[in-house]
């Protein structure tokens, strides 16, 4: 049996499946059921200075669903937690006494000077809770007035609270990130300049579910007016992926604990984003769609990968993706593969076909001997993937790798070997050959 | 479905055998309406594929990834669209089309996990919200003053009419029974059309405009082929089989013994269903389509035992596979390889069929083991097959229109042998005697009854 015992700047927890920042984590009540089931940590719901924030009466989230009505997208309206900060840390207090071996870390939102932090840190530090997270990602509502991501946004900010974080508190400071930049990396340096201990991501991004084609008016709407959201659920996993995995393979971010967020469903959404670096990982829309015992799943579905994997605790696959990671000049132009139609599972549905004749390359042939039949035509084919991409059969169409050495029938060169765009005679800012392989 | 009769006597023909709820149970939905859920989820199976196996399968050739796209986003009308323009009949043919033959059999999804989109729930879901709206898609064209007689208002007829008044020709459909809808109306097992929806489409259909209606007119008997021609620019022949095939046996003029359509014609027509006497023990002859409708009507009235004689195998049934187990699921027995020689009586009433199993001889015939047995019944019906009825054709012992095996010839684009007359739907040779094939033959038809009028004007 692996190992999923978990520690996160020191802090320890029976597995690395944290809830998010966010509504089931906004009470004791909340927290307890959830340690029940087995999540191994919580960052409590952002706490804020008195009096509480007002949230909306109207609907605070909207859905992108599917047609099957499965739920891939998620939006929130809601502000940080609109209960008097006593009640939550008292709260807090007692959870952490009554579980000793979860993770209570407390999120913090107060206005961007230096004496709301220093208030408000030795309130939270005095509870016992193991660490603070800085919210500098909300999009919505609390931006407005100067906190959350309008902090985010400008690394200068992030830099200057995590610096007073760490002055006014021994806790672990952990910088959440909003994803709402046009690069992460100038707020994820900042704030390990600011001396934050880690960074979690992403935070949700801006946006707008839905327009009522009827009302004319975003939707869901609060009396016949929409504001934007945060944007989150499994639809953002992909752009949270990238995120973390340009920080993590950041020279300038080296060696910057990573606690991931977005859209993680499963253990295998979560084993992705600890390969491409984070330590642990957070889950909000995940629960919120099914409720907490999903972690159930997480858990042993991630213990059973990682026997089978002979991984016996997860330190020895954090960060083995990284490496590859690399930017489009990197990758190898010598390489070539053709799809392959595994004719036993083709249903001819025919899809791939006018994908590739509509939309692509025209290299598909559709019959055989006047019959229907789908069939790569190797001249055309650039390995594209759309083929796979648009096939209802799982494994019926692969990409198969030519061998090296062989000649691509498409244009007609030798396969094999390692050449890159950097050293392409077609880039008019080739570097010598050398020079770029020493950069590998 | 219980039968709640005493102890079985000869001659056990009876009304009333069941609660008045029971009947309104037996006679609903069969297969109930898609909710807006299920039609989401079931819309989004479909792959969307490319020249789609279901199309070629379709005999109308309705673009049924289009349409189910269609329900998927929620352009509901669109969907009906897409559907009714290649078959105005779309709404009761995606209830009783064997679409496990047709679109379903073709569907990709069979191969892989042997369970196809629903097309036809689909295709029912879109037509009955097109209904519900109330809104009509189509109108009819501008006159072209071309008047077309269509003898006949079942789905051949009807889809011939709707055609050619879209292309602004002036129909005159002639209907021998009081109702238009042919076997939509007639026949078909009553839990298939219910909520009345035969008689919704053909108001539906006659809503596009410049098509007249002459009820109770009988060819042969009010009208005839030969003045149609004369008075009429087309002639569409729609007129259905009128007479069921003989058993081969002595039926003796018998009490008991009846024609399956002539008994579902009944059915379908009557208001109080608990008022029409069904035997307690019912014998059905045949394996089509009207044989299964026949005995799983009868259990529904509330006969005891319902038993079906075929004289071959399960594959060899007109009836398609999933015709079959609905049959058994409404508990009525099927005896395969054998046949009836001889009907049992007493004082003129049916008392049960003799009958004897069948094998294959070495020359691949049918024949007769000489092994027999009996089947006791209050009620004999016969549905093994309908013939066409000769004397409208019929002029001083010569046939009018050519005919191949027993019916009207027609080539491809459903002309007759004789220049001005068309025909279409069960009437004609060669088809597959249903309604969706009726529909096809009935557009086709329109749309060469409109070139012959357009090459005749370039003239």
């Amino acid at each position: 049996m692996a190992d999923l015992s978990s520690t996160f700047l020191g802090i320890r927890s029976p597995n690395p499946f944290w809830l998010a920042s966010a509504p089931p984590t906004d009470k004791a009540y909340n927290v307890n059921r959830a340690f029940e089931v087995g999540w191994g940590g919580v960052v409590w719901k952002t706490l804020g200075e008195d009096p509480p924030i007002v949230n909306v009466s109207g609907p605070r989230y909207g859905v992108l669903h599917n047609t099957a009505r499965q739920l891939i997208g998620f939006n929130n309206i809601e502000l940080i937690t609109d209960r008097p900060l006593g009640v939550n840390l008292e709260e807090i207090r007692q959870v952490k006494r009554d579980w000793p071996d979860r993770a209570v870390v407390v999120s913090l939102m107060v206005p961007c000077e230096e004496h709301a932090w220093k208030t408000i840190l030795p309130m939270v530090e005095d509870t016992g809770a193991d660490g603070v997270e800085l919210n500098f990602g909300c999009p919505h509502g609390m931006s407005e007035r100067g906190m959350g991501s309008a902090v985010g946004q400008v690394p200068e900010y992030v830099q200057m609270v995590a610096r007073w974080c760490k002055e006014f508190s021994k806790l672990p400071v952990i910088v959440k990130l909003t994803p709402n930049v046009t690069n992460i990396l100038g707020p994820a340096r900042a704030a390990k300049q600011g001396g934050a201990d880690a960074v979690s991501l992403i935070n949700t991004i801006s946006a707008i579910m839905h327009v009522d084609l009827d009302l004319m008016t975003p939707s869901p709407h609060v009396d016949g007016h929409g504001a934007h959201g945060g944007y989150c659920g499994p639809a953002v996993k992909p752009v949270a992926l990238r995120m973390v995995g340009e920080i993590a393979r950041d020279p300038d971010c080296a060696g910057l604990p990573i606690s991931a967020i977005g859209g993680i469903t499963t253990w295998r959404d979560a084993a992705e984003f600890m390969a491409l670096g984070a330590t642990n990982v957070q889950v909000c829309t995940a629960a919120m769609t099914f409720g907490f015992k999903i972690v159930e799943d997480m858990i042993d579905g991630l213990s059973n990968w990682m026997d089978e994997k002979g991984y016996a605790h997860a330190s020895q696959f954090i960060g083995k993706a990284v490496p590859k990671f690399v930017n489009w000049e990197y990758l190898n132009l010598k390489y070539a593969v053709k799809a392959r139609i595994d004719q036993s599972l083709c249903i001819q549905c025919g899809r791939c076909y006018i994908a590739c004749e509509d939309t692509s390359h025209q290299a598909i042939f559709k019959e055989k001997n006047g019959q229907r039949h789908f069939e790569v035509n190797d001249k055309e084919c650039v390995g594209c993937n759309l083929c796979v991409a648009v096939c209802p059969v799982e494994n019926c169409i692969t990409l198969e790798e030519l061998p090296s050495g062989s000649i691509d029938p498409r244009t007609g060169e030798r396969v094999g070997g390692y050449a890159n765009w950097t050293t392409h005679p077609n880039n008019p800012a080739a570097k010598p050959q050398e020079e770029s392989a020493t950069s590998q | 479905m219980g039968a709640k009769t005493p102890a079985a006597t000869a001659g056990d023909i009876a009304a009333g055998r069941l609660e008045a709820d029971e009947y309104a149970a037996n006679f609903s939905d069969s297969h109930p309406p898609l909710t807006l859920q299920q039609s989401l989820v079931e819309s989004d199976r479909c792959y969307f594929c490319y020249d789609a196996p279901c199309i070629q399968a379709c005999p109308t050739g309705i673009d049924i990834p289009s349409f189910i796209h269609k329900v998927a986003t929620g352009n509901v009308k669109g969907a009906a669209h897409d559907i009714l323009k290649q078959n105005i009949m779309g709404a009761v043919c995606a209830r009783v089309c064997p679409t496990e033959v047709l679109c379903e059999g073709a569907c990709v999804r069979n191969s892989q996990e042997h369970k196809p989109v629903a097309i036809g729930a689909l295709q029912r879901y879109a037509t009955d919200a097109l209904f519900a709206s109330g809104e009509q898609l189509f109108k009819a064209g501008l006159s072209t003053g071309k008047r077309v007689a269509v003898v006949g208002g079942g789905p051949a007829g009807l889809s011939c009419a709707h055609r050619l008044a879209m292309l602004g020709h002036a129909v005159t459909v002639f209907e021998a029974r009081p109702k238009l809808g042919g076997l939509n109306e007639y026949g078909v097992a009553a839990y298939k059309v219910t909520n009345d929806i035969a008689q919704r489409e053909v108001d539906y259909l006659l809503a596009v405009g410049n098509i007249q209606v002459q009820g109770g007119k009988a060819l042969g008997r009010d009208i005839s082929l030969a003045q149609l021609r004369k008075d009429f620019h087309a002639v569409f022949v729609g007129a259905g089989l009128g007479a069921v095939n003989s058993l081969g046996v002595d039926e003796g003029g018998l009490s008991g013994v009846h024609d399956a359509v002539k008994y579902i014609e009944t059915l379908r027509q009557t208001k109080d269903l608990s008022r029409l006497p069904v035997g307690r023990r019912v014998v059905v002859i045949g394996g089509g389509m009207t044989a299964i409708d026949i005995a799983c009507q009868t259990k529904r009235l509330g006969a005891e035992d319902v038993t079906m004689i075929y004289r071959r195998g399960p594959e060899q049934m007109g009836a398609s596979e999933k015709e079959q187990d609905w049959a058994q699921v409404n508990g009525v027995r099927i005896k395969h390889w054998t046949r009836p020689v001889g009907l049992l009586s007493s004082n003129g009433q049916v008392t049960g069929v003799e009958l004897e199993y069948t094998k294959l001889d070495d020359s691949g015939r049918l024949a007769g083991t000489g092994e027999r047995y009996t089947v006791a019944a209050d009620m004999v019906f016969k549905a093994i097959g309908q013939v066409l009825v000769k004397d409208p054709f019929d002029e001083n012992g010569r046939l009018l229109l050519d005919m191949r095996d027993g019916r009207i010839a027609i080539d491809d684009e459903r002309r007759t042998s004789v220049p001005g007359v068309w025909a279409g739907g069960d009437c004609v040779a060669g088809g597959q005697d249903l309604t969706v094939a009726a529909v096809e033959d009935g557009k086709l038809a329109a749309l060469s009854i409109d070139k012959s009028f357009k090459s005749a004007a370039k003239r």
